[in-house]
């Protein structure tokens, strides 16, 4: 036994250098996948607070862009409030809202990595929730992974553990979508069915099944399509709406009657049980 | 503030500031991630103990993991080129005496040597970081070619600001 530490000490950089390794490889292997990046994130105030000071120091260079971009939607908002409506028209139906959008503002973010994330400057304290859906002014945008007090953390739709499931807007099929390439345009629309054939420019939304986004946010459109005549599932390439590169502001999605449908499905599982 | 110790902590937190708030938000072509904060570990005086060399590298790779939301990568990147840089010293600076507290830069072993020196140093680390990033072989060659383009990219970033902030060479 003697002999061992006096061999350990005798090695003592190699096995500082192993063992350093290990912890690093398993502080990563916690990191990568879904679950474990919920249960364990690195998201905390003082990363925001400094990434928050600097982003409002850049922020000026792209006002313009960004007021263009939130009056166009504005105009679409708009156009969808009652007033916007005759009031004869029983087309419109006043429904209780299931969905609440909190708006905020990105701090930090990236895109080139083969994962990558977003922070934005609200937590906790303003409401917001691991699992909570984030939308862009345009269509989809990640998932919140990790909150603290004023901050949040969110796996952006380009990260390889990310999975959406999704509707072919024209004909209702169910596919999911994935982010396997290095392009931040670009993601992959996957288990399509053989006999479904997929032009460029068809929408691609979400499907609802999940409790983390409404039905019917686009996610993107169509590029190719490689359908393969020996498989009976096929994938297209899809080009995202959201622009990931340049967008600023985002909405998290609260859903209202999220306890509601969680406690469905459990009654579901505890029956099957 | 001319201690080693000070210009050291100084160092660390300007490089780390430039490497989170500037660098990790560049874009270039979608490939290029250039990573100055290696500039730190590459700066260590040659004759830091070696298993001390390990740990600071640890941390600094832990610092950038914690702003990057990668915890464990860069700092197993980080440690991995802390291990090989003693061996890579004394294969290129075999006949160089390094002082007490003398850093491996421009200013003792040539603006020639450092580049050497850097490019395979940045190459060791981005090839871990990249491969790692992935977790896959999936994309071989499409991540050897962002490697390469990084390490390029990063070696000519580290020195610029050497030839930029560093001490010149004495004559």
């Amino acid at each position: 036994m003697r002999n061992l530490f006096a061999l350990l000490w005798k090695n003592q950089f190699f096995v500082l250098f192993i063992l350093l390794e290990i912890v690093s490889l398993v502080l990563l292997s916690r990191s990568y996948s879904y679950h474990s990046a919920i249960a364990h994130t690195t998201t905390s105030d003082i990363s925001g607070n400094l990434f928050s000071t600097y982003s409002g120091i850049t922020d000026y260079l792209y006002l313009k862009k960004e007021n263009d971009l939130l009056s166009e939607e504005n105009a679409i908002l708009k156009n969808s409030l009652t007033s916007s409506f005759l009031l004869t028209d029983t087309n419109y139906i006043y429904s209780d809202s299931l969905f609440r959008f909190i708006p905020v503002k990105i701090v930090s973010n990236s895109v080139s990595k083969r994962n990558n994330f977003m922070m934005v400057n609200k937590g906790r304290k303003h409401g917001i929730e691991k699992e909570m859906g984030v939308v862009s002014p345009k269509g989809i945008a990640g998932i919140v992974i990790g909150v603290s007090e004023n901050y949040s953390t969110i796996m952006s739709m380009l990260h390889q553990n990310m999975r959406i499931s999704a509707r072919i807007k024209n004909n209702g099929q169910l596919v999911n979508v994935i982010w396997d390439n290095d392009n931040y345009l670009f993601g992959s629309v996957i288990d399509i069915p053989s006999h479904i054939k997929l032009f460029p420019g068809d929408t691609i939304i979400t499907s609802g099944n999940s409790l983390i986004f409404p039905e019917g946010i686009i996610i993107g459109t169509i590029e190719s399509h490689n359908q393969n005549n020996n498989k009976s599932l096929s994938r297209a390439v899809l080009r995202y709406i959201t622009d990931f590169n340049s967008v600023k502001h985002v909405y998290i999605i609260d859903n209202l009657i999220k306890i509601e449908q969680d406690s469905l499905l459990k009654q579901i599982v505890n029956e099957n049980e | 503030m001319n201690s080693p110790l000070g210009r050291n902590i100084i160092r660390f937190i300007i490089l780390i500031l430039v490497q989170v708030l500037v660098l990790n938000n560049m874009n270039l072509g979608g490939y290029m991630n250039p990573y100055i904060y290696i500039l730190f570990i590459l700066l260590l005086p040659a004759n830091t103990n070696r298993s001390l060399l390990l740990i600071i590298a640890f941390f600094t790779g832990l610092t950038v993991d914690f702003f990057a939301h990668t915890l464990g990568l860069h700092a197993a990147a980080s440690v991995f080129i802390a291990y090989l840089r003693p061996g890579t010293i004394r294969l290129f600076f075999r006949n160089y005496e390094f002082a007490s507290g003398e850093e491996p830069g421009p200013a003792s072993i040539g603006i020639g040597g450092f580049f050497r020196y850097t490019i395979v140093l940045v190459f060791m680390h981005q090839l871990l970081l990249f491969y790692l990033e992935g977790l896959s072989f999936n994309h071989f060659f499409v991540t050897l070619y962002r490697v390469i383009l990084s390490t390029i990219l990063s070696t000519f970033i580290i020195l610029v600001a050497m030839l930029l902030f560093g001490k010149r060479k004495k004559k």
